[in-house]
């Protein structure tokens, strides 16, 4: 026992000792630096994505505002606090809905209201500032009666101070504080308009309450989880349609769902380093066996087997790459501070720091690479045969492609399944990189060849640089498309995201609707357009707007536990706005069956449905319908389907019935309209006469977008900064790997008479058509993406902007030649004898 | 020695030593020769004899510790490495033990690389360095295989396209260390043969070419004009 522990810890320290030997040798330094970056981009994003889902399940309890919450778009019953309080908890009541703030001075903003009852919050606190520059206070309840709390935002937007005072509906409110933070608020990445928040007391006074409007009721109760799970069970007996009861797991599920896949994302994104890094890896590990080769050959001729000698190389490998590893979790730690405060505030509060889980993953990210892209080129020296210290013309076995290719695709695969969690998205995205790689090595390939006829014209430099290309074609293939990798990430990023947006801002005509009213009620639609045509604009035309919840399917019910997809569950949960009109509606096709009335369709009964909701639910023409409005269930055949725009910011709906189906239930009016900038004071004016009309105002919704959007994207450019270092590591190791045949060929060329700059100068050619062919690939294929996502996804023309060559052609032959030149300019310094003296 | 003197090559009390881990070592000491235009010299020496070290300073690439060396009239420790380089450039040919032909360039791309790098042909059209390189390659009987590879060649070819690479700019001086070392015996006489032709018939009018030629093997030295004989670093 004694004995063998004394011989493990001899194997300890041989191990180390030849660590330490092998680590001045430049391809276990190369490799470490690619480990160092892969593992840095991955932990970045682990330790920043650990802390969010911390910060998140540490601010659920908060977030949903209790230990459980009920929420409605129908007033809750009055029954349930006394019911609560029976089991020992407490409770309290929030409403919310959109409204228009005024005030004094006339100017108004769109405002998220909610009132709050007095035991709100029930979980986490409230903090308010009594003014503009007071320090901050926790409260633990909502504003007093006849006061209220104004975010930041509104204050500014409508240049308000605290003790002022705002008009809400029929109320006239005291502004009571500033509040900074609100427990349950959400995500500030969904609730657009700002927070005005009241008392609960005072929302029955404000005339805003009426049929159709669109107020969201929430429940909250806490207490004792004995209590709450007796509750939950009374309570879910008791739940009525179009009741929901939120648990802690659905506390924000937009937010947790809009997190989860900008987590993937980025994981996903940081995975490239990790690709990238593995061709490094590669690379250098083939070129670590090489040079292996004699000290191998030695060990097998002295008497050590296969086995041995594998394992003493594969020992320090791993050894090495644990080091790295730990560094680049080192970097990663530091680097994921960056992306806290590029995307921090996706959730309310502070983070908190993150856990050991990115650790461990980080470590298994180190190892999987290193073994997966190394192992097949370190199993030759074990192969090597110990007659090479007689005949040094007895190379290594050549790696198997097979065997590499197998080990890189299943240690990818493994990561990129660990990442994306679903087998599905792991495998397209697996196959997707794999195409996307063979592709690109063969366009890479084919360049190369491309550049052949070149060598006949120019001087030697140039026929010099090109040659070392297509000679080391396999090599020069590698590292093509690991810069075109690169720098198709910053394209895409830098110019075609810029070019995306621009032309969608093009696609939106000047006089788009740049303003939603809703809320219009019953018998004031003359006066509203009326006051509108009076205040100089065109007279608008008014949609109806029906809620109707949809019960049955073809007369089978409709439950949103029948769906999968969270989106079909919310839009079964919730209600339907629903419309009926005499004609179809302009910009909306009929590309199925026919409106109401025509080719001997009924003119007062069927449904014209949306293409898209007609592929969700898979419905077909002649399906039924049945839609809850108010107290009666509707029922009807789907007679048209409709395509409908939704970037039009035009009024669409869903369903569409005949007005002889609807027009006898309750209902508001829609309408949406372009109003200059130099009369929205005015509009402020006239839409004090419709206290209960809300305007959205929809350019803020796409600052709103662009901004989300921005923060978003660079995010993700600042992972694909790895991605273009891993990249560079791809140069270093090849310049790496092909040191010693450069030395020996510019000794030679030295020898033969040629100057310091004739030898630079087919440096510069060999890395500048590089990164010129790189640059090329990369700015076609970001084009093409580009195109594609402007056709299939945002449907509008895109055209081509010649900057994206420019930059990509420019920056990779310009980068390229600079990063290969700084990497090779040490081979001059040799002085030309060691070509005479030194092995072939 | 002036510049018009005869002597191609000259050497005067050079010296070698490097920094060994048991302190400076002398490699070459007290060395002193000249060589003749058109002169065939061997230099004759067992291994570790100091005979590559001191070809590789006679032809400027690398500087000696002491004394000083003159090729082709200029005295080589006053010139920079890219002055040395110079120098070489188009009047100094090598041959190799090893060929130390570029993988990456075919047998006409090897051949082209001192005409190209010769300043004096700046001006010369490509099609006229390609017939030089042509010719030369066609003097070492290799014209049908100027579009190969170095590994598509044999051992004895690949030197014959060295040696093509060699004479194609009619050097005023060719050295050649060891260069049938790597080859068998009847490809290595062969190739002896057509050195010796080739450096005596230079075809053209220029000055004939002085062959200084390392080696271990007496009966090749025996074909030269003069044998220097060198042990321990110094001449015998």
């Amino acid at each position: 026992m004694i004995a063998a522990r004394g011989t493990n810890r001899s194997h300890l320290r041989a191990l180390l000792r030849g660590t330490w030997r092998e680590w001045r040798s430049a391809e276990l330094r190369v490799l470490a630096a690619a480990l160092v970056v892969a593992v840095a981009a991955v932990a970045a994003v682990g330790f920043f994505t650990d802390r969010v889902d911390r910060g998140m399940a540490q601010q659920a309890t908060a977030l949903l505002g209790g230990d459980l919450a009920v929420v409605s778009d129908n007033p809750l019953p009055e029954g349930w606090p006394a019911e609560a309080a029976s089991y020992g908890l407490e409770t309290a009541r929030t409403a919310s809905l959109p409204s228009v703030v005024f005030t004094a001075d006339d100017e108004s903003r769109l405002a998220a209201l909610r009132a709050v009852e007095a035991g709100w919050p029930l979980k986490g606190a409230a903090r308010i500032r009594p003014g503009r520059e007071g320090e901050e206070q926790v409260r633990d309840r909502g504003p007093e009666p006849g006061t209220a709390w104004l975010e930041p935002a509104l204050i500014e937007a409508l240049r308000l101070e605290v003790g002022d005072r705002v008009e809400v509906g029929d109320l006239d409110l005291e502004v009571g504080a500033i509040i900074t933070h609100e427990p349950d608020r959400g995500s500030n990445l969904l609730d657009i308009a700002p927070r005005l928040m009241l008392s609960f007391e005072d929302l029955d006074a404000s005339g805003l309450i009426g049929p159709g409007s669109r107020v969201r009721h929430e429940f909250f109760a806490a207490g004792p989880s004995a209590g709450v799970a007796e509750f939950r069970d009374w309570l879910e007996d008791d739940l009525e349609s179009g009741q929901r009861l939120l648990g802690l797991e659905d506390a924000n599920p937009e937010l947790r769902t809009a997190i989860e896949r900008a987590e993937r994302f980025l994981g996903l994104a940081s995975l490239m380093a990790v690709l990238l890094a593995g061709a490094a890896i590669a690379v250098a590990a083939h070129h670590f066996a090489q040079r292996r080769a004699d000290p191998a050959a030695v060990m097998r001729a002295l008497g050590a087997s296969g086995r041995q000698v594998l394992l003493t190389y594969f020992g320090r490998v791993v050894l090495v790459a644990v080091l790295a590893s730990g560094v680049g979790l080192a970097i990663g730690f530091a680097a994921q501070f960056v992306l806290a405060a590029l995307l921090g505030d996706w959730l309310a509060g502070d983070l908190p720091p993150p856990g050991s889980r990115p650790v461990i993953a980080g470590l298994g990210v180190g190892l999987i690479t290193a073994v997966g892209f190394a192992l097949p080129a370190l199993l030759r020296i074990g192969q090597v045969s110990p007659l090479r210290v007689l005949r040094r013309d007895l190379g290594l076995p050549p790696t198997s492609v097979w065997l590499s290719g197998a080990l890189a695709l299943l240690a990818f695969g493994g990561l990129l399944y660990w990442q994306a969690a679903d087998p599905q998205l792991a495998a397209w995205v697996l196959v997707g990189t794999a195409v996307a790689i063979a592709l690109l090595a063969v366009f890479g390939m084919a360049l190369v060849l491309a550049l052949r006829p070149l060598r006949n014209r120019g001087g030697m430099a140039l026929r010099f640089g090109l040659a070392n290309l297509s000679r080391r074609g396999g090599l020069s293939a590698v590292q093509l498309v690991a810069f075109s990798v690169g720098i198709l990430a910053l394209l895409l990023l830098a110019i075609v995201r810029v070019d995306l947006l621009e032309a969608w801002d093009a696609s939106i005509p000047e006089d788009a609707p740049n303003q939603f009213f809703i809320n219009i009620q019953p018998g004031q639609e003359q006066a509203f357009a009326d006051r509108v045509e009076a205040a100089g604009l065109e007279r608008p035309q008014l949609d109806p707007m029906i809620r109707g919840r949809l019960i049955e399917i073809n007369d089978e019910r409709v439950s949103p536990d029948d769906f999968d997809d969270d989106r079909d569950r919310r839009l079964v949960d919730r209600e339907f706005n629903l419309s009926y009109a005499e004609t179809p509606p302009e910009h909306n096709p009929i590309v199925a069956g026919y409106w109401f009335g025509e080719e001997g369709q009924d003119p007062d009964a069927g449904w014209s449905v949306e293409a898209g909701l007609m592929e969700r639910f898979d419905l077909a023409l002649g399906d039924h319908l049945t839609f809850r409005v108010g107290g009666q269930a509707i029922r009807s055949p789907i007679t048209s389907v409709r395509e409908v725009n939704w970037d039009s910011f035009q009024v669409n709906f869903f369903v569409i019935g005949p007005p002889g189906l609807l027009d006898e239930q309750p209902r508001t009016f829609i309408t949406a309209m372009h109003v200059p900038e130099e009369q929205r004071s005015a509009q402020n004016q006239w839409l004090r006469e419709f206290p209960a009309v809300s305007a959205i105002d929809v350019s803020a919704i796409l600052a709103q977008v662009r901004d989300v959007m921005d923060q978003a994207t660079r995010a993700v450019e600042y992972v694909f900064l790895f991605t273009l270092i891993a990249g560079l590591t791809v140069l270093y190791a090849a310049v790496q790997a092909t040191r010693d045949v450069r030395r020996r060929e510019t000794a030679l060329l030295r020898t033969l008479g040629a100057r310091r700059d004739q030898i630079r100068n087919g440096l510069l050619a060999e890395f500048g058509a590089l990164g010129l062919l790189a640059g090329l690939l990369a700015s076609v294929i970001a084009t093409a993406v580009g195109a594609l996502l402007a056709w299939q996804v945002f449907e509008f023309d895109y055209s081509v902007n010649p900057l994206t060559f420019v930059y990509g052609i420019g920056g990779g032959t310009l980068g390229i030649a600079l990063a290969g030149w700084l990497g090779t300019r040490r081979v001059l310094d040799q002085a030309p004898l060691a070509v005479l003296r030194g092995p072939e | 020695m002036d510049a018009s003197s005869s002597f191609v090559l000259e050497a005067r009390d050079l010296e070698q030593r490097i920094n060994g881990p048991s302190g400076p070592l002398d490699i070459l000491r007290g060395i002193s020769l000249a060589v003749q235009a058109g002169e065939t010299v061997a230099i004759l020496g067992a291994s570790g004899s100091g005979k590559s070290t001191l070809l590789g300073l006679l032809a400027g690439l690398d500087a000696p510790s002491a004394g000083e060396v003159r090729l082709l009239g200029q005295t080589i420790s006053e010139l920079d490495e890219d002055g040395r380089a110079a120098l070489r450039a188009g009047r100094v040919g090598f041959v190799f033990q090893s060929f130390q032909l570029l993988p990456a360039l075919t047998a006409m791309e090897n051949t082209l690389l001192p005409l190209e790098l010769n300043p004096a042909h700046a001006k010369e059209s490509q099609e006229t360095l390609n017939n030089w390189a042509s010719q030369a390659l066609e003097r070492v009987g290799l014209d049908e295989r100027s579009a190969h590879y170095p590994h598509q060649l044999s051992g004895g070819e690949q030197q014959r396209v060295a040696i093509a690479r060699a004479i194609v700019d009619h050097p005023a001086v060719l050295f050649a260390d060891e260069p049938t070392g790597n080859l068998d015996g009847r490809t290595g006489h062969r190739i002896i043969e057509l050195l010796f032709s080739l450096a005596r018939d230079p075809d053209s009018d220029g000055p004939a070419t002085a062959l200084v030629l390392v080696t271990h093997d007496p009966e090749l030295a025996g074909q030269c004009d003069r044998i220097i004989s060198i042990q321990d670093g110094v001449l015998e």
